[in-house]
């Protein structure tokens, strides 16, 4: 039941200005962009939220503008994630929009994984940090991981990410193609009562 | 429509002075804070259970008939009875009797509870919170509407003949409202028995209350129990008040600032847009409080959370003088004149509204198995004799 106009969310989580992380969230963008050409894409730069994100975890409800973010997670047919490495893993700040996140509004959601780092020797940490983490949360990441160290934004290891990221998208694509993901689903969901009674017999 | 207050018995500093409440000085309070209530006309008080530090409210019908003794009037509630962890039989033994002893002035509301360790406490399962909340309601609901109650479920010991006494006050079941947050489950539960359905709608954005409230109305109507205004919803409501705006903030914000629930989170100003916290003068208590009519519709039960955050309790008296004098008498005649025909008020037990039953003549409860009665126990032996 794919969609002829995809929503795409793009969850950027750098926190400097400038920021590689949000180079790498671009790139993927624009490769998106050209695969799915009739995709609505959505970029959440997560340093904007900081602060309600903090707040959010207190009050135990997003606001404002995070409230909107969530919302078009929610709402998406495709995820794009991209954390910056800190610690060998993902940021305390991407956690936690995750953290705030509820998992059941998320499953199946086709997601492509993405880190930056500062060196190649954490390129593992897409798959012992980041895949881990979208599992729990019922989403579908596809297979080809991006990590972009930031040798990699020059020289001659740039054509080998400019390959990982073509693979990568090419596989997200295909799944948002494919995806049978309704993120409607729900919010229509009752479960009639008699069902409820039923589940303690 | 009824007005009232509703409280968890927290034990809290209050962060202006340092000072914490002794748990004895807090449980006595609860009953002066009720008391008081009465004496400004408000209808309802209801408090909380809770099984853990820092709350002091672990026998919410203990505090409840001792607030009963004390007044004529006010009618008595909970905020919440936990369905999850209390036994079901002990639910409906403790509260009929409190109902016979306040000679029906008196309701609850069942709720799940938040906190997580209560549940391995009392030998349950968090993650099975709904399903106990499920068929705990539907052995409660059974053993107050049938006299002799067969029974089999998970997560209980079974029941074979067994009768709950006392039986309901002239055999009308203590009215209930059903208490969330945001579980779908138990506004589909209200709905599918005609009961009450209550939003705590403090602390959270209203779209929450919303959108559980217009299920509850829908699900109301689909199972037969009237139409969707005719069903039976209350909201909670959060608020500090002074005469003059400016002082309720002055005065609330150390309070705000510092609560178990929100604190050291959203500003004060942030959160009293995002959820229903209202600090202000009366007439902006007043006219927030309105404004929840426009997204639930007319309802019956409006209960406002006024001593929590560790403040003293005279400050709370002083709220309940704001409240009684100034803020509900206008909410009642605004609402009143506001209110669709044909909306209901909320359920009160007959006798509260001074219905004695003709046939309020004993019927005697007989032994399921033997067929005798207390008063047989003479003449049997009499016999034997």
């Amino acid at each position: 039941m794919a969609k002829d106009s995809p929503n795409i969310v793009v969850v950027s989580g750098g926190l400097r200005s400038p920021s590689t992380t949000r180079l790498l969230a671009d790139e993927l963008s624009a490769q998106v962009s050209a695969n799915l050409p009739n995709a609505n894409i959505d970029m959440i730069e997560l340093r904007e939220l900081a602060h309600p994100i903090a707040d959010a975890m207190l009050s135990g409800f997003p606001s404002g503008a995070l409230a909107q973010a969530v919302e078009s997670v929610y709402a998406s047919d495709g995820l794009v994630v991209v954390s910056p490495t800190f610690s060998g893993s993902y940021s305390g700040l991407f956690k936690s929009f995750f953290d705030i996140l509820e998992r059941e509004r998320l499953t199946d959601l086709p997601t492509l994984l993405a880190a930056t780092g500062g060196s190649s020797r954490h390129s593992l940490m897409i798959d012992h940090a980041l895949r881990p983490l979208f599992t729990y949360l019922g989403t579908a990441p596809v297979r080809t991981g991006v990590f972009a160290a930031t040798q990699d934004f020059g020289g001659h290891s740039s054509a080998e990410l400019g390959e990982r990221i073509h693979r990568s998208v090419q596989e997200f694509t295909r799944a948002v193609t494919a995806s049978t993901r309704d993120p409607q689903a729900f919010e229509q969901e009752v479960t009639p009562f008699t069902e409820l009674l039923a589940r303690g017999d | 429509m009824q007005f009232g207050i509703f409280t968890v018995g927290d034990v809290t500093t209050d962060p202006t002075t340092g000072r914490t409440p002794t748990e004895h000085e807090r449980i006595k309070a609860q009953i002066e804070i009720a008391k008081k209530a009465e004496e400004v006309g408000l209808d309802v008080v209801a408090v909380g259970q809770h099984h853990n530090p820092p709350f002091v409210a672990s026998a919410p019908t203990t505090t409840l008939a001792y607030i009963g003794a004390q007044t004529e009037n006010i009618l008595l509630s909970t905020s919440t009875t936990l369905i999850t962890t209390t036994d079901p039989v002990r639910i409906a033994e403790d509260y009929a009797t409190l109902q016979h002893l306040v000679d029906g002035r008196m309701d609850l509301m069942l709720g799940r509870g938040n906190t997580g360790p209560v549940y391995p406490w009392f030998g349950k399962d968090i993650r099975q919170g709904i399903e106990l909340a499920v068929e705990n309601y539907a052995l409660l609901h059974k053993l107050w509407h049938e006299d002799v109650v067969n029974w089999s479920g998970q997560h209980r010991t079974a029941l074979q003949g067994f009768t709950s006494t006392p039986r309901p006050l002239d055999g009308v079941a203590p009215f209930v409202w059903h208490g969330s947050i945001r579980s779908p489950e138990i506004a589909e539960q209200a709905a599918y028995y005609g009961d009450g359905f209550f939003a705590n709608h403090i602390f959270w954005p209203k779209e929450h209350t919303q959108q559980l409230v217009n299920l509850y109305r829908r699900r109301f109507a689909h199972y037969g129990h009237g139409t969707q205004e005719q069903a039976i919803v209350g909201l909670g409501g959060h608020v500090f008040i002074r005469p003059n705006s400016q002082d309720a903030v002055r005065e609330f914000r150390p309070y705000f600032d510092n609560a178990p629930v929100y604190g050291n989170g959203p500003s004060l100003e942030d959160f009293s847009q995002q959820t229903p916290l209202t600090v202000g003068s009366p007439q902006q208590v007043i006219e927030r409080t309105l404004s929840f009519r426009d997204y639930v519709g007319d309802y019956q039960r409006q209960l406002f959370l006024v001593d929590h955050a560790g403040l003293p309790l005279k400050t709370v008296l002083e709220q309940l003088d704001l409240l009684g004098e100034e803020v509900v008498p206008v909410l009642r005649k605004e609402f009143e004149a506001l209110r669709a025909p044909g909306v209901p008020d909320a359920p009160l037990h007959p006798r509260v509204r001074g219905v004695v039953p003709d046939d309020a003549t004993p019927v005697n409860a007989r032994d399921y198995w033997t067929g005798t009665r207390a008063e047989d126990s003479n003449s049997l032996s009499d016999n034997l004799a």
